[in-house]
């Protein structure tokens, strides 16, 4: 059961998203060219969903599952590494039209081309690990 | 029935994706996606050479499991609540994508042009893909998060640097759309 539910939680993901083409390249071309609503519209319910869900967790003091008190780590407080990796991650969402959780879910999809993004991913990933202490954040 | 064969409308993803974050902070996690690469290159060994990899990825296992909920989600989405009216696009996109030579949806998620199996025998669509990837493998683990992290986790919690890291990825994001990609295509 403890593992189960976040193969739901995964998969219930991986259908909205899809159903709601979300993952879809098109969708993100549109977006970033301002010619839908559609991708904006997902993304503002989704937070505003979550500004909701998490003031009613805080002001309540809900508990977790496990009876443990729910806290939210504040994000570090810096600059450069989240304009420069946001721009470089920007860049990279509009060339491919996918972020991480849509590389998965189109794998599953059916789309093999989705190995190379995902092979590019991982190594990109592993390439901030070796030059992290490099970079400035 | 039918209702759900077709693209769902945005105010009921959003809500549901809301939702989704929600349920992993009531189960004592975070939704992000991008950290499972990071897992992933841990596993592959990373860790022994790389300070960064060496950590208790067996901790990050939850994560994986919805990283394997969601692909299950795509195959049943795709292959079984598929119509042809899916992706029904912009014609002003589909017009400006046709001068680039960039199939129209007809119901497709992804273009031929850029993800059909041809793409494994064009050089140029190859790096498309890897370079497009490195960026985003790159630039989420830089930033600390992609859309799933800071988008919407961190933006739910009102925090500063998420909405710094979300004004960045559409820099990025208008940059490529704009002023690379035309270069391109």
């Amino acid at each position: 059961m403890k593992v189960l539910k976040f193969l739901l939680v995964g998969f219930i993901f991986g259908i909205v998203l899809t159903k709601s083409e979300a993952v879809s390249w098109y969708r993100i071309y549109e977006m970033f060219q301002f010619q839908s609503f559609h991708m904006y519209g997902i993304i503002t319910t989704a937070i505003i969903t979550g500004v909701i869900g998490i003031q009613i967790i805080k002001r309540k003091n809900i508990k977790d599952i496990d009876g443990q008190p729910i806290v939210i780590a504040d994000k570090e407080n810096s600059n450069s590494r989240y304009w420069i990796g946001g721009i470089i991650f920007g860049l990279g969402w509009a060339l491919v039209g996918a972020c991480p959780g849509p590389i998965y879910i189109l794998i599953g999809a059916g789309f093999w081309s989705i190995f190379i993004v995902l092979f590019g991913a991982l190594l990109g990933t592993y390439l901030y690990g070796v030059f992290k202490n490099k970079l400035p954040h | 029935m039918n209702i759900l064969f077709y693209t769902w409308p945005w105010y009921v993803s959003g809500f549901i994706i809301g939702l989704i974050m929600l349920s992993l902070i009531y189960f004592g996690k975070s939704f992000g996606m991008s950290s499972n690469l990071r897992s992933m290159c841990t596993i592959m060994g990373a860790g022994k050479r790389t300070a960064f990899f060496d950590f208790d990825w067996k901790a990050q296992r939850w994560n994986l499991v919805v990283v394997l909920g969601a692909m299950l989600g795509g195959f049943v989405a795709v292959n079984f609540m598929s119509d042809p009216s899916n992706v029904t696009i912009n014609p002003k996109t589909i017009e400006q994508l046709a001068t680039y030579g960039i199939d129209a949806p007809n119901g497709k998620l992804a273009p031929q042009a850029l993800f059909g199996n041809e793409v494994f025998t064009s050089i140029k669509g190859i790096a498309i893909l890897l370079i497009g990837g490195l960026l985003i493998g790159f630039g989420t683990r830089y930033a600390g998060g992609c859309t799933s992290g800071h988008a919407i986790s961190g933006l739910s919690n009102l925090q500063i640097p998420s909405l710094k890291a979300v004004i960045g990825f559409f820099i990025g994001g208008l940059i490529m759309a704009y002023l690379i990609f035309p270069l391109i295509f």
